[in-house]
């Protein structure tokens, strides 16, 4: 008996499951919090059939039913709808008492409406307004060529807005700064006279623009909501419109997918509650690529000297036990110092300089996206400084007596043989860096990162790089929508939809450096790593 | 024991036409410890001469320091000279970048480079900034067909050679070595980690190569120094005991203590 629990100890078998049972834990956490996440996140975006509920003093009340909560000792049972009709009731959500619900019917007639502003619009089409004419609208059905009609009426709007005047606007704020500067009698002349036709030409533009803002309001449905009230909805605020309760699965799909897509593709609005992610999803992708074009130059040469030609003494030693620390500091530290050392020391620095006609308006002497990733990059560097001193003592010693033999130098060494075959560890370190820096928040929100950018750091004017932009980040817009919001309850799974990007994303990134990594390997061969 | 040493009459004589190396009262520490002890010895042109002894006697160290590998190592240096062609290689002036490409070195373990079998070869000449494409093809064939490798690798030399034979890699290294066309090979117990028929390959190459070459080898394989070399030197803790002729040293030493290893009565 002892004999048998001796060999059964020496065999290790309780420690081998116990390690496996640990991992499978490990493993279940992370899909637990993915699946989670998931689940949040899109369900929200799959459209709910809406209830009609009749209360016992007969009102009734439209609404997606939300939560339930059951009856407690001092409360009774509870329903909570999302009403939305925000811009009338106030509120989104409403919570109705069990037992003063008379009926709970699902009509198909009753129509939601996503609008650009003030979030749902829940009721039941009437009539169609327009400048000639008002006609009943059968089947809560907006006739197609009225829509079209303003969908082009908006995006003439949208072109002399930010098209036509945003060039005038550029035109006007370049010459007041060259009026600032030095310069002689006739060009000021001139530019003034510029300045006159610029002021006369976005008067034409401005007047077009009121023109078209007025036909476009022209056109809007007449609604009746639960409690009898009519109200106007102008169609140009429409996103999208359906009866959720009339819908087959394919046509809930197709809702489905257009919700997806415009969350993944367009601007967010409604203070960021509502729309899209994409400015996020683009500024935290640049950001990371940036950081890293940065962050592995820097440490792989840092390493190299660390390990190939400085001397082992103390001074290097301790320099690598300060980098080792580095990895330590709390990342807002790190932004603390990115906002001192980069955005007021380097960046005012080159303000003065270079746009000191700008000034006091600041251009890199404020927030931006290359400060912000400078700051990751540092932050990120002791992880590949010690992923790259790590990889290089790998390189067995007789690859560099064979390459030192065959009459090369040592730098030679170094770019031929050790560099090559440390690059699958210098890409663990590149993917270790990168997935801190992506989950990073704290120091971008002192160095760059806002709630909502007018325009991406990358666009179509000159210089195309704009690098000194202020960006929108996934990270702060979770911590953004979620709790610093109005109305966080109805912008919920709007944050755990965030939430998944942004792993997704990191995912993704470090799936291709995974992918590189594995090349890397091949090309080794059987090697030792 | 230095003073007993006795030099065969015959190596003497020659010293005098194509002597190659000569190391002449070289001493070698690694820090405080000294590992040779007032070494003379001269190789010619176009023999093998090789080195046998005990571990740790210090035949590796010398055969390390015809190349200057020994300055990787810290703390580590020497006294009195090494000429090679007549240039003392510890002398300043010396190019140890040049003087390596003229000794190639094959080692102990193999050690391909985790590259193609034909960017191994030609590895050497890269280094040197040769570009011509055609004269680098010529070159890794020849050398390959020298290495008598050519015939088992000429239809894959774009592979990585982590996938050759022990033996095969051996050879590659070898190649390699000749690649850059050195006037010295050294070869640090090249056979040691090989089976008997790679054995017998390294050693045919070794007895082709010596027309053209002039070949050091350190060997623990007492059968092996006396199939392939033309000279033998045998060393005891430090010293040079004795060098001669190899068929001189194995029927007739002169002095005890080789005779006692080469019957191997101890080491």
């Amino acid at each position: 008996m002892i004999q048998n629990l001796k060999s059964y100890l020496r065999y290790g078998s309780p420690f081998i499951w116990l390690s496996g049972a640990f991992l499978s834990i490990a493993l279940m956490m992370i899909a637990g919090l993915i699946l989670f996440i998931s689940k949040e996140g899109l369900r929200a975006f799959w459209p709910s059939p809406i209830a009609q509920v009749e209360l016992n003093d007969g009102s009734k009340v439209l609404g997606i039913l939300t939560d339930y909560e059951s009856a407690t000792a001092n409360d009774t049972a509870k329903y909570q709808f999302r009403v939305g009709n925000r811009d009338l009731n106030g509120l989104d959500f409403r919570w109705i008492e069990a037992t003063s619900i008379k009926s709970i019917l699902y009509p198909k007639d009753i129509v939601l409406v996503e609008r650009e502003e003030y979030g749902y619009l829940i009721g039941r089409f009437e009539s169609l307004v327009t400048r000639d004419l008002q006609e009943p609208i059968v089947n809560n059905r907006i006739p197609h060529s009225v829509i079209s009609k303003t969908e082009q009426l908006r995006s003439q709007i949208n072109e002399i807005r930010k098209t036509k005047i945003g060039k005038i606007n550029q035109k006007v704020e370049a010459n007041r700064l060259t009026l600032k500067s030095k310069i002689d009698e006739t060009t000021r002349r001139h530019i003034t006279e510029e300045n006159l036709l610029l002021e006369s030409e976005y008067r034409v533009l401005s007047t077009q623009l009121d023109q078209l803002e007025t036909s476009a309001n022209q056109a809007s449905v007449q609604v009746r909501i639960d409690d009898g009230r009519a109200m106007d909805l102008k169609i140009r605020y429409i996103v999208r419109y359906f009866e959720p309760n009339n819908l087959n699965l394919w046509g809930k799909s197709l809702i489905f997918f257009s919700r997806i897509n415009e969350f993944l593709s367009s601007q967010p609005r409604e203070s960021n509650t509502e729309g899209g992610v994409f400015p996020a999803i683009f500024g935290t992708v640049l950001m990371v690529l940036i950081m890293s074009i940065l962050v592995v130059p820097l440490g792989v040469i840092a390493a190299i000297y660390l390990k190939e030609y400085a001397r082992n003494n103390l001074l290097t030693r301790s320099i690598r036990i300060a980098v080792n620390n580095l990895a330590g500091v709390p990342s807002i530290v790190f932004g603390v110092f990115g906002l001192g050392f980069f955005v007021y020391g380097i960046g005012g620095s080159i303000d003065q300089l270079f746009y000191s006609n700008a000034l006091p308006a600041p251009t890199f002497g404020t927030g931006g996206i290359l400060w912000a990733s400078l700051t990751l990059a540092l932050l990120t560097i002791p992880v590949v400084i010690v992923a790259t001193e790590e990889s290089i003592a790998a390189i067995p010693r007789s690859q560099r007596e064979a390459s030192l033999a065959l009459g090369s130098t040592k730098w030679q060494t170094i770019t031929h043989i050790v560099l090559p075959g440390s690059a699958p560890g210098i890409l663990t370190g590149f993917i270790l860096a990168m997935a801190r820096g992506a989950g990073e928040v704290a120091p971008l929100m002192i160095t760059g990162v806002v709630k909502l950018a007018p325009s991406l750091p990358i666009d179509s004017t000159w210089p195309f790089f704009h690098l000194d932009r202020k960006f929108m980040h996934l990270g702060f817009h979770i911590f953004d929508v979620g709790f610093q919001s109005p109305n966080s309850e109805a912008a919920k799974p709007m944050v755990f939809m965030t939430a998944l990007l942004l792993v997704l994303i990191v995912i993704s990134l470090n799936l291709a450096a995974l992918i590189l990594r594995k090349r890397a390997r091949k090309n080794l061969g059987g090697s030792t790593f | 024991m230095v003073n007993e040493r006795i030099t065969d009459s015959t190596t003497k004589n020659a010293t005098n036409d194509n002597e190659v190396i000569s190391i002449q009262n070289f001493n070698f520490f690694y820090g405080p410890t000294q590992a040779l002890f007032n070494i003379d010895l001269s190789v010619n042109q176009h023999t093998v001469m090789a080195l046998i002894g005990p571990s740790g006697c210090g035949k590796s160290t010398l055969l390390r320091s015809i190349n200057r590998m020994n300055d990787l190592i810290d703390g580590a240096y020497v006294q009195g000279k090494v000429m090679v062609n007549g240039i003392d290689i510890y002398d300043k002036s010396c190019d140890v970048i040049e003087l390596r490409r003229n000794i190639g070195m094959v080692f102990q373990k193999s050690n391909p480079f985790p590259k193609s079998i034909f960017e191994n070869v030609c590895y050497g000449l890269r280094i040197a900034g040769i570009t011509d494409k055609e004269f680098i093809e010529q070159s890794v064939e020849q050398s390959l067909r020298d290495a008598g490798l050519w015939d088992e690798v000429k239809d894959r030399l774009r592979e990585n050679a982590m996938g050759l034979s022990g033996g095969q890699q051996q050879r590659l290294c070898i190649a390699r070595a000749l690649c850059v066309k050195p006037q010295i090979l050294l070869m640090d117990e090249p056979c040691s980690a090989l089976d008997p028929i790679a054995t017998t390959k390294i050693e045919e190459l070794i007895f082709n190569l010596k027309k053209s070459y002039t070949i050091i080898i350190v060997t623990h394989n007492m059968q092996q120094a006396a199939r392939v070399s033309d000279f033998t030197s045998f060393f005891w803790l430090g010293k040079l005991i004795e060098v001669g002729k190899t068929e001189k040293i194995f029927t007739n030493p002169s002095i005890k203590i080789t005779e006692d290893y080469i019957s191997g009565r101890f080491g």
